[in-house]
């Protein structure tokens, strides 16, 4: 039996232990995602990425590929439910993208925008999440987390830091920093972590370089994330690092 | 969804020439940048004047929104007028518009969501910097009372189509609209959907 399965329709190559969204990525195929990273083990928790397989839903970053699957991804039902997923993710935090800096390379809204997003629909938390600007080097905006947990595993299993993690259950969860004041400044993390890096959304923002890189000429104004295949979600990282390595030198 | 009886045909002054559509537009908790923006279609608002005649709006100054096709909706409510104004709108538009980021989701007004109306009032009014002696909280009977916090539109009436963006451009609002008319539902490919 040939190592394959059928992407909506489309066949696809696999690896043995590659999951379905790791043979989609490598094949250039784009299935919506905001938790799942290649550098990093599945996490399956934003839920995104949720497909149809032999008419089961199933998260693709987390079910092995097998050979023979019918795999169902960018259908009308399916994007609408990841539609409101999004426009969940929306109200919970505050997502105001004119006063982003990071508006353009957002996975979050870039992935809305995929999706035709138009409202938020559902009545706004407005939670209450000061910020900490406390770092030389890194601000973080808690009003825009996700919860998707890139910057604690790339702490954790990059970095060896363990700066970040989850608190509380539920709707009451939130991004906490490891140290005894909660302040980032009071941790080792410096802004050349992988961790500084790898926040799809307007969190973990670099300082001083907000607008290197002017509105209308970011990664997904220029091409929709669904163009981007493999790499959606990581351009952004990669660019905002080159411009920090230019700006720093 | 598409609005088809905005193109009603069916009555026998229609058949010759079409009706007008009317179009009343409003800015609540806005800046009024959308309405710029809506003037940045330039010289094809006079292709859509061929198409539309305008009620309520700055730019006729009419005080009321009288029965209307399309409402258009800038801006989110932050006071006690705005709702009264957006009910006014509701009840007599045949498609309701939320017109850019505030309208959509509360904009940079909501911003003062998570603090306390009292709280902002005091620091804005009495114990601010740069205040006039004896400088007093605004409470002209005239003035509208605003409210505890800033709302998109669609928490307070229903609305029938969403027009993100800060602002929407001009190419955004000209190819929504002119869809709009022609009886289809909007829709914005990549480069006119934006958020920011």
């Amino acid at each position: 039996m040939n190592d394959s399965f059928l992407l909506d329709g489309e066949d696809i190559p696999f690896t043995p232990g590659q999951t379905v969204m790791q043979a989609a990525a490598a094949a250039g195929k784009y299935i919506p995602h905001l938790c799942w990273h290649p550098d990093f083990a599945a996490h399956g928790s934003c839920k995104l990425c949720t497909v149809k397989i032999g008419g089961r839903f199933a998260t693709s970053c987390t079910v092995r590929a097998a050979a023979g699957q019918e795999v169902e991804n960018r259908t009308d039902e399916l994007d609408a439910k990841r539609r409101t997923l999004l426009q969940l993710l929306f109200v919970e935090g505050n997502h105001f993208c004119p006063s982003c800096e990071k508006s353009g390379d957002c996975a979050l809204q870039a992935t809305a925008y995929e999706m035709g997003m138009l409202t938020p629909h559902f009545d706004h938390f407005y939670p209450d999440r000061p910020v900490d600007a406390s770092h030389p080097d890194v601000l973080l905006e808690f009003n825009r987390c996700i919860l998707c947990e890139l910057c604690v595993r790339a702490s954790r299993e990059v970095d060896g830091k363990n700066v970040f993690a989850l608190a509380g259950r539920g709707t009451r969860s939130h991004l906490v920093v490891n140290s005894d004041s909660g302040r980032l400044a009071d941790t080792d993390f410096t802004a050349s972590d992988r961790a500084a890096a790898v926040c799809p959304v307007g969190v973990i923002l670099k300082k001083r370089l907000g607008f290197t890189v002017p509105i209308g000429a970011r990664t997904y104004d220029l091409n929709p994330i669904s163009a981007m295949g493999a790499n959606a979600g990581q351009q952004a990282d990669s660019r905002a690092n080159a411009a920090h390595e230019k700006e720093v030198g | 969804m598409a609005h088809e009886y905005l193109n009603d045909t069916t009555s026998p002054s229609a058949a010759a020439t079409p009706r007008k559509l009317k179009v009343a537009t409003v800015s609540l908790a806005g800046c009024f940048g959308c309405h710029m923006s809506f003037l940045d279609i330039d010289e094809r608002l006079l292709p859509l004047l061929e198409l539309v005649e305008f009620d309520r709006s700055p730019l006729t100054d009419i005080k009321h929104c009288g029965p209307c096709d399309i409402g258009l909706i800038e801006g989110g409510v932050c006071n006690a007028e705005n709702v009264h104004v957006l009910r006014e709108f509701r009840a007599n538009c045949k498609v309701l518009i939320a017109l850019g980021a505030c309208a959509v989701n509360g904009g940079l007004p909501a911003q003062r969501n998570h603090l306390a109306l009292a709280d902002i009032l005091q620091m804005v009014y009495r114990t601010g910097h740069g205040l006039a002696e004896g400088s007093s909280i605004p409470d002209d009977p005239e003035l509208p009372l605003p409210l505890n916090q800033v709302h998109p539109v669609h928490e307070v009436v229903k609305i029938d189509y969403f027009l993100p963006g800060c602002p929407p451009s001009g190419d955004a609002i000209w190819a929504f609209l002119t869809q709009l008319i022609e009886g289809k539902a909007p829709s914005l490919g990549h480069g006119l959907l934006h958020y920011d």
